[in-house]
């Protein structure tokens, strides 16, 4: 397994993280406290996992028999899955309270999906990016139906498992019709052998597959059909992970599969088809959330149109345009989980306090809450000097790099045609009067989590350079 | 100690204050204790900031220590860099700033001690001393500018801090205005030269100016740029004509009045004109002499009638102000750093001092309520009476010497350029000043108490008060700055810790003595020195002894004066100011500015917007309804166009997104197998897209 | 006896069509469930076959894994299914409709 020591400690995160699992899994069972433990325990070992790979990124190498790759933007990628899934289980303590679906595998659950996305970053063969993404979207299926007596719980839980599934099922077709043709699986050889591999057929129809079963999972138009009924119907603390910790993993699982090819010596043949469906997601993402009323399927749709801004980063396909993904995508997880967080925070029992309507004069109720709010509501709108701004700024720069103007013009008319719905919440919040009585159950947990998130977006968006630099080492 | 030991220092001093503030500000409410934190915190960071200036002052005296990192990349080409700049002046400065901050923070531990919101106005002190480091620290305009709007804000917050108080308020919100007024201008500044240069260092900018890269490829725009950059100046450092707010601006609290409106805050304009030095041209150099002039002699005019003891010390510190921009504008360098140094210190203490007055007579600040206080307030009258004589310049003070470098580099230009305006109006202002000081002691502190009630009830304020008064009257003796009592030229100060500008400007568009001629000594843009011509060094030479002699005469004779109107009554006060009262009342209404702009530009607005709305209501309407009244079929007609086709067409695009949308959400019909079939649909004609 | 590999790929290409075309029309959730099975299935015998015809035990192992997670699918699956089941007595996907717009 291990050839020495390094490569063993090199691998702790996700040593650490299968660890936790089963510790997880003994305090549900032995301890009776588990109800207070076990929150406290999940988010303890989800930021010392993502604390260990921030510091260590440098310890670069390949182990198990060239199954998983660590250091780098793997240990990056640790990070974001790890820490934004920190921020969950802090929003997440109180959350469950209140709609009382304690059950001990939510955290359990939590923690496996996390494994799998920290397995799809790791990947080096197909092999192991199957695992991990099934590994993942089992966890989601079941996260999404957690609250089992709601029957939107169960349409989303079961929309997501066929949806998903028949996703795996192109994905796992795709890894077989490449195996055939390249003999292996591991994903450095079909990368260096890939303009020679092309003239088969067999492996160009299994590479295609792999891609509709990936844009599935990322959340593309045309693929996009479950997220808003997904995020609808499930938990927002779930629904709040679905849409970063998921989305992340599954461009990270891309980035580790693919970018290699994307600056081959045949260039990046995928530029056109990343091309469509990000165009496709930007406009389609930001047109129709403008015509919601329920702020979660408006976040929704605000993911696909994100989703949509990133593919972008996958098109132009350079090095700049990589660690502009890699940004946003931090950038993204953490303002969208403060968005969610506070939604969740917002909604009522029985949930009440989901229409955006139900936002008007909250400013004036809880100044504070609608003033971290904005600040989200901002840097998801791509003001400056918040993350999202930056994120988008690399992102459209590199594609301009690749001699894809048309299509960064197109992102920048799209980011303002999204202005429109995410600043609408911030003019309810302060310039309308309020209908609503806010009956908010206050918890310091998830204020934790949201003003956590709140630092690191206001963080990344005053000194980007300093993340920025330590994605650019490694790529 | 290393170049790396003093830019930790240096980060230490700038953070430290900014730590102060966010726990002052956040434990405020809950620990009444708390403001101690940020006294001992200044304490430090006035200790960091000895200990740096020691060093760099006495190993590193020739050095120029740059650090910077990256902020950000804007592109491959351009990256925005964050960075210090350390030299003799920035030490010198975060010394100054450290130490009046510091003895500000003592001295309202007394002052401030029965306000509600003790704890705030400590954090918000911290904040100020926080944004001035980082004023002072900075290598690069960019940073320098968000600094800038920092002391602004904190200004605009100690400003109004008795907010309860609607004058208080306005003065707040005025200061905070009338900033932006020049603060455009300094943006519009900084965004020609990033433009132009790429890059916000001063550094760069002066290296690719010096090898001929200039904005718009003119020097008209190179002067202007300069202008631009000044305005920032204008309105920091209270220059005319946009000197209005700083007299206002004494409505905060005396202590902040003094670190603030006298000493720091609006040393900043001139700081900022030092740093952009070497870009200026003549042209440039030559309107900042004119604003500075006019706010060296106006304010000075005003200053002589005044009765509100801190107004006669807020004129006064502009026209010192002005005094330093006007030397700065004829090239005297140097001197106008050392006076701006010297000036922070008898300023503040004169407004420490006037603080301590008005804490012992019970919030009083009329002088003509006061008298005799000599008796009574012996330590403030003897620091008083200190730091006046250095403003007035005269000898065995720091003033003497930083006017007098001032008035013979006056006396010089005059001579070489022809220009004697400057010399005079100078010379005049050190009368003036000479006079409305000992005006203002000799009301204050001689002759018999006025209000006997008050009188009775004022003694000496506390400790707290009274050390900072001294320590700061004990900076404004000669002899930290030079071991001659009669000239500077040679002390430590001016010959060895302050190195001469650093010019970039093209040689054709500089002063005459100022241009490199041929054979002249090093270029090296970023540490040589380029010394003036030696028709500039005769010139001073020359000058000195005249000026000093003419400086000092004057300065006595308005010291005489004031002594023969208010002390010993020789000359009727009243019956003079009958004589001339139009200008008496001149002067008391400080030039009728205040109207002005109220009937100018307040009132212009709001004329400009009432002669719109007229112009609407009369003539747009008018010409409508006569338009429509002779052609009443094709106004139906228009109308009908108008409400079909030209509402129609904005309707359409307000909601044409929302119509898309509204469309395009049937697509989620929430039926599985509808996606699905939506999806395999999609695949099928991207394949057909992709099919090669 | 030496059958060529193009008839298992036909076979199992065939398969997969199966199964998607069961998918998007059978209104049975469980129906559905099942045809994506078959899909996954189709895939295993892809990946058998070309193990066997390449002499390389990469793919049989992969099956392996394929059937493990299909069984784990197969579990949550069903008990989703459950769950839907006891809240609407219906398992039929086009009257599973709540979230939509």
């Amino acid at each position: 397994m291990f050839n020495n020591a390094q490569e063993f400690f090199n691998t702790l995160p996700l040593i650490i993280m299968g660890g936790g699992i089963v510790i997880s899994l003994l305090i549900e069972i032995y301890s009776d406290k588990n109800k207070v433990i076990l929150p406290w325990f999940t988010a303890l070992l989800f930021l010392a996992v993502g604390l260990h790979s921030l510091f260590y990124t440098n310890d670069v190498s390949i182990v198990m028999q060239n199954m998983l790759a660590t250091g780098g933007n793997v240990n990056i990628f640790y990070a974001i899955f790890t820490l934004g899934a920190a921020v969950v289980t802090l929003i997440s303590i109180d959350y469950i309270k209140k709609y009382d679906m304690y059950f001990g595998e939510y955290y359990l659950i939590l923690q496996t999906s996390v494994l799998g996305m920290m397995l799809m970053a790791a990947a080096k063969d197909l092999f192991v990016i199957f695992l991990g993404l099934e590994l993942m979207s089992i966890s989601f299926y079941i996260l999404a139906g957690m609250n089992r007596k709601r029957a939107k719980a169960n349409e989303a839980s079961l929309k997501y498992f066929l949806l998903g599934s028949f996703a795996t099922g192109f994905i796992v077709y795709g890894i077989a019709l490449i195996y055939g043709s390249a003999h292996t699986t591991s994903i450095d050889f079909i990368t260096t052998n890939f303009a020679g591999l092309t003239s088969n057929l067999l492996f160009v129809a299994g590479v295609l597959l792999f891609l509709i079963g990936f844009s599935f999972k990322i959340a593309a138009f045309p693929f996009h059909m479950w997220v808003p009924d997904v995020y609808e119907g499930s938990s927002t603390t779930v629904a709040a992970l679905f849409s970063t910790g998921g989305k992340s993993a599954a461009f990270s699982a891309i980035i580790a599969s693919l970018f290699a090819l994307f600056n081959g010596p045949s260039g990046n043949v995928f530029t056109p088809y990343f091309a469509v469906i990000s165009v496709l997601s930007m406009f389609y993402g930001s047109i129709v959330a403008i015509a919601q009323v329920n702020i979660k399927r408006m976040l929704a749709y605000s993911s696909i149109s994100h989703a949509g801004y990133l593919i972008i980063g996958l098109a132009a396909g350079n090095h700049d345009a990589i660690a502009g993904v890699m940004f946003y995508l931090g950038a993204y997880t953490f303002m969208n989980l403060g968005a969610f967080g506070i939604v969740s925070l917002v909604e009522g029992k029985n949930e009440t306090n989901l229409d955006i309507n139900s936002y008007a004069g909250l400013a004036s109720k809880k100044p504070f809450l609608a003033a971290l709010l904005s600040i989200l509501m901002f840097s998801l709108a791509g003001v400056p000097p918040f993350a999202g701004f930056f994120g988008k700024y690399y992102i459209f720069i590199a594609a301009i790099e690749s001699k894809l103007t048309w299509l960064a013009i197109l992102g920048v008319i799209s980011s303002a045609i999204s202005a429109y719905f995410y600043i609408r919440i911030v003019v309810l919040m302060y310039f309308k009067p309020a209908t609503n009585d806010f009956q908010i159950e206050t918890s310091n947990s998830a204020m934790l989590g949201i003003i956590t998130s709140v630092i690191i977006v206001i963080l990344l968006g005053i000194f980007p350079g300093s993340f920025l630099d330590l994605i650019t080492r490694f790529i | 100690m290393t170049e790396t030991g003093i830019i930790n220092i240096s980060l230490a001093i700038l953070f430290l204050p900014l730590l102060g503030f966010i726990v002052t500000l956040l434990l405020g409410k809950k620990i009444k204790s708390i403001y101690l934190f940020e006294v001992f915190i200044l304490t430090v960071t006035l200790f960091a900031a000895i200990f740096v200036a020691f060093i760099k002052l006495s190993y590193y005296v020739d050095d120029r220590i740059i650090a910077e990192i990256q902020w950000f990349k804007l592109s491959e080409t351009i990256s925005i860099k964050l960075g210090f700049l350390i030299d003799n002046m920035t030490v010198i400065m975060l010394f100054v700033v450290a130490l009046i901050s510091a003895l500000v923070h003592y001295f309202s531990i007394a002052y401030m001690k029965d306000d509600p919101r003790y704890n705030r106005y400590f954090a918000y002190l911290g904040i100020f001393t926080f944004s001035m480091n980082g004023i002072v620290l900075t290598n690069n305009i960019l940073m320098m500018y968000i600094f800038w709007e920092l002391v602004g804000l904190s200004s605009y917050l100690l400003i109004g801090f008795w907010f309860e108080k609607k004058s208080a308020s306005d003065a707040g919100k005025k200061a905070f205005i009338v900033n932006r007024v020049g603060d455009i201008g300094m943006f519009a500044g900084i965004l020609i030269l990033f433009l132009t240069y790429n890059t916000f260092s001063f550094e760069s900018i002066f290296h690719s100016i010096a090898a001929g890269k200039l904005p718009f490829n003119s020097d008209f725009w190179l002067t202007m740029t300069g202008i631009l950059l000044f305005m920032g100046a204008i309105g920091k450092s209270a220059q005319f004509p946009l000197h209005v707010w700083l007299p206002d601006a004494m409505e905060g609290p005396t202590p902040v009045s003094a670190l603030i409106h006298a000493a720091t805050m609006v040393a900043a304009g001139v700081y900022l004109t030092i740093r952009i030095f070497g870009l200026l041209t003549a042209d440039a150099m030559m309107f900042i002499a004119i604003i500075g002039m006019l706010s060296a002699f106006i304010p000075a005019t005003i200053a002589l009638t005044q009765n509100d003891i801190k107004k006669v010390l807020a004129y006064s510190t502009v026209s010192q102000l002005g005094y330093m921009v006007m030397a700065l504008g004829i090239g005297a360098y140097k001197f106008t750093f050392f006076h701006l140094v010297a000036h922070a210190f008898f300023k503040a203490c004169l407004f420490l001092g006037s603080g301590s007055v008005i804490y012992a007579m019970h919030h009083e600040q009329d002088i003509r309520n006061m008298g005799g206080l000599r008796k009574k307030l012996p330590l403030t009258y003897a620091t008083f009476l200190i730091a006046t004589l250095a403003i007035s310049g005269i000898p065995l003070t720091s003033g003497f010497h930083s006017k007098d470098g001032i008035l013979a580099s006056s006396f010089a230009f005059g001579s070489l350029t022809g220009n004697w305006i400057f010399a005079i109006v100078g010379f005049l202002v050190a009368l003036m000043t000479a006079f409305y000081m000992f005006r203002l002691v000799i009301i204050t502190f001689h002759g018999q108490p006025r209000d006997q009630h008050k009188y009775e009830h004022a003694k000496e304020s506390p400790f707290v008060m009274v050390m900072p008064l001294i320590v700061l009257a004990g900076l404004s003796i000669f002899i930290f700055y030079t071991p001659n009592p009669l000239n500077a030229d040679e002390g430590w100060f001016i010959s060895k810790w302050l190195p001469a500008p650093v010019l970039s400007a093209p040689n054709n568009t500089r002063f005459d003595f100022m241009q490199e001629t041929a054979g002249a000594v090093t270029h090296n843009p970023s540490h040589g020195t380029i010394t003036y011509s030696e028709s500039y060094t005769e010139a001073m030479h020359g000058a000195h002894n005249p000026a000093m002699i003419l400086a000092l005469v004057l300065a006595l004779s308005g010291m005489l004066l004031a002594y023969i109107f208010y002390q010993w009554k020789k000359i009727n006060v009243d019956k003079l100011t009958q004589a001339i009262k139009p200008l008496y009342t001149f002067s008391l209404n400080k030039w009728y500015f205040d109207e002005l702009y109220d009937k100018t530009f307040v009132a212009g607005t709001i004329g400009f917007s009432k002669l719109i709305g007229w112009f609407d209501a009369k003539i747009v309407d008018g010409i409508i309804n006569g338009a429509g009244n002779l052609t009443r079929l094709l106004s139906v007609f228009t109308g009908a166009f108008d409400r079909i086709v030209i509402d129609g067409i904005v309707n359409f695009a307000a909601y044409l997104s929302g119509f898309i949308g509204l469309i395009f959400r049937r697509i989620q019909t929430g039926k599985v197998q509808t996606y699905l079939i939506l999806v395999i649909f999609s695949i099928i004609i991207l394949l057909f897209l992709f099919n090669d | 006896m030496n059958i060529p590999i193009e008839y298992y790929l036909i076979l199992s290409a065939f398969m997969f069509f199966v199964g998607v075309a069961g998918v998007l029309t059978r209104r049975n959730a469980i129906i559905v469930f099942m045809s994506i099975e078959l899909m996954l299935n189709s895939a295993n015998l892809t990946l058998v076959t070309f193990s066997s015809y390449l002499g390389n035990s990469i793919g049989q192992l992969f099956v392996f894994f394929v059937m493990t997670v299909a069984a784990a699918d197969a579990a949550v699956g069903l008990a989703i299914i459950i769950a839907i089941f006891r809240n609407k007595l219906t398992v039929n996907i086009d009257e599973i409709n709540i979230l939509k717009w």
